[in-house]
């Protein structure tokens, strides 16, 4: 399903602030996988959402969304393909349009011709029913510009309009991190509903150990460019927040840095 | 009456110019800087067609035109990244010697010529001449504010929106933003240029330097009209606009009937009430801050 092989990114070449962020990254999703990644900060999990998305171009490396290689492709064009939540609500939707206006931009993906209707009868009503399905009473808040939702809400917007047209593969970038706690479970909870519903690819990072094990199939964990854990299966299941802390230090080899990482 | 007439006329015809700044101005939230060529563009097709008995043709040649100039710009903007007000003056400025090339001097009269208000003067025989030319400038104003206001519900207009709004979410909604905001440049640009095209065939003449001050007079309507309707939905903005510009004319109009300031003062003039009234949510900002240090809670 999605394909990255050998991917290496440095920032700032050839200048003193170089930064050599991914070192190699080898990475296969199976289609219908719900993968999350963690790992410190600056360990380079946005940059591979980035080289993903399109947002930045590798200096090495291939990366293939159904055998269809994108590496090189422009940003709108494999956005097509592939929906992105950041951490900031804001970005994800347009504050001084409804709720209605920003759903039926993304859902114009699925739809032929520019000139037609931009938000027909049965678009409201189907917008409605999505929203519906959120419990977070967004059903009636269809002409309401969304710069006056809260950042929950905001951030649920956002995650039903990248996924109107189900995509290829869902990319979350700690799309929970800036939310309160009530919030968070509940953007969390509509994003498995979503996931799960539309079996879609997801790749999901957060700085929550605890979510990342109990979310999804798989889990990796990155640190300074590579990949260094990888897992799946049994021996996840099985594993615990300090587990995975210890596996860690031996992998790493460095003295753990918990800035970041909320052991809850 | 003349007075009044007459401000009508012009506010109508200068109202597309407005229309067309608040599509830039305020839809694509850019700051379009063509709008001084393009306008004396639209004067000088429409006046050299009108001298070869073509105004109606003129009129939709400008809108071409425009059209063009601001598709130059908005190629200057996206796929070459220069900064959105230096493409509008370079832009504006080669304008210039296009727009002497197509004139061929630097004023042109097109008096006794078949103009589009001749043409209507003519049909409608009985009816005096001002009235005509109210209709003439009522209609055109009307089409044009009308096939903007549906244009943006259509799904095109709903994206132009969404990147004045927040273009990264266009982009994730895989919309081509550069598509959209050279389109949009040059749609406004067209509507400038027609106003410019109708310009001409009123007042029988073009002059290169019509185009002087035209973004701040633009910019004049579209902040009036929000003073009166305030800011909400684009079609209550191009609506404000055209009532805006006819406001801006009236005033002036009238300043300079009573003698208030002398004419060559009048860009300045409108200059200072743009730069005033943008400036108000600044300073309603500021003085809302000293209050909070002062008084605390
Ligand atoms: N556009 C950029 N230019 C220069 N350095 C960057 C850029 N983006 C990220 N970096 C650097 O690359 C490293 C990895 O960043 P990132 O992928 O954002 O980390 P994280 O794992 O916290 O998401 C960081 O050291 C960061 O400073
Ligand atoms: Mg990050």
């Amino acid at each position: 399903m999605l394909k990255i092989q050998n991917v290496h990114k440095v920032f700032s070449k050839g200048t003193v602030n170089e930064h050599y962020a991914l070192q190699g990254i080898d990475l296969e999703l199976k289609t219908g996988e719900f993968v999350t990644l963690i790992g410190t900060n600056g360990a380079g999990k946005s940059t591979i959402m980035n080289l993903i998305g399109g947002d930045i171009l590798p200096d090495k490396g291939r990366i293939y969304l159904d055998n269809e290689d994108i590496t090189y492709e422009k940003e709108h064009k494999r956005a097509r393909k592939i929906g992105r939540i950041f951490q900031n609500p804001m970005l994800g939707t347009a504050p001084d349009m409804t709720v209605e206006e920003n759903l039926a931009v993304a859902y114009s993906q699925s739809k032929k011709g520019l000139f037609g209707i931009g938000i027909k009868k049965e678009d409201s009503e189907f917008f409605k029913k999505c929203l519906e399905d959120f419990d977070l009473g967004l059903e009636d808040k269809l002409k309401t510009k969304v710069g006056l939702l809260s950042g929950g809400q905001r951030q649920a917007i956002a995650l039903l309009m990248s996924t109107i047209s189900t995509p290829k593969l869902l990319l979350l970038d700690e799309h929970t991190a800036a939310l309160d706690p009530s919030a968070a479970e509940k953007v969390m909870n509509i994003t498995n509903k979503i996931v799960r519903e539309k079996n879609i690819t997801t790749l999901m990072i957060t700085h929550n150990i605890n979510q990342a094990l109990k979310t999804g199939d798989r889990t990796i964990m990155l640190h300074k460019g590579k990949i260094i854990l990888d897992l799946s299966g049994k021996e996840r299941e099985n594993m615990t927040v300090s587990d995975l802390l210890k596996l860690y230090e031996n992998n790493s080899n460095d003295i753990f840095d918990n800035d970041r990482m909320i052991l809850s | 009456m003349t007075l009044i007439l007459g401000s009508l006329h012009i506010g109508l015809i200068y109202a597309l110019l407005g229309i067309g700044v608040y599509i830039t101005f305020r839809v694509l939230d850019i700051p379009d800087l063509t709008a001084d060529g393009s306008l004396t563009l639209g004067l000088a097709v429409s006046g050299i067609m009108t001298i070869n008995n073509q105004s109606i043709l003129g009129l939709v040649l400008a809108f071409i035109a425009g059209c063009i100039a601001g598709s130059v710009t908005g190629l200057l903007q996206t796929k070459f990244g220069i900064h959105p007000i230096l493409s509008g003056i370079l832009t504006m400025s080669g304008l210039y010697s296009i727009n002497l090339l197509i004139m061929g001097a630097s004023n042109i009269s097109l008096i006794g010529k078949e103009s589009v208000f001749k043409i209507f003067e003519d049909m409608l025989g009985g009816l005096d001449k001002d009235i005509v030319r109210l209709i003439v400038c009522f209609v055109v104003c009307f089409v044009v504010s009308a096939l903007f206001i549906l244009f943006f519900k259509t799904r095109l207009g709903l994206m132009i929106r969404a990147t004045g709004n927040n273009e990264h979410m266009v982009k994730a909604s895989s919309i081509n933003v550069d598509f959209i905001k050279i389109f949009t440049l040059a749609i406004a640009n067209g509507c400038v240029s027609l106003s410019g095209g109708l310009l001409a065939q009123y007042q029988s003449f073009s002059d290169i330097s019509s185009g002087v001050g035209t973004v701040v007079i633009g910019l004049a309507s579209v902040i009036i009209g929000e003073v009166l309707f305030g800011r909400r939905t684009v079609t209550i903005g191009i609506i404000s606009a055209v009532v805006g510009s006819i406001i801006y004319r009236l005033i002036i109009a009238l300043a300079l009937q009573s003698s208030i300031f002398p004419s060559y003062m009048l860009k300045l003039v409108s200059a200072v009430i743009v730069g005033v009234a943008l400036s108000i949510p600044t300073i309603k900002k500021s003085i809302e801050n000293r209050k909070l240090r002062k008084g605390g809670i």
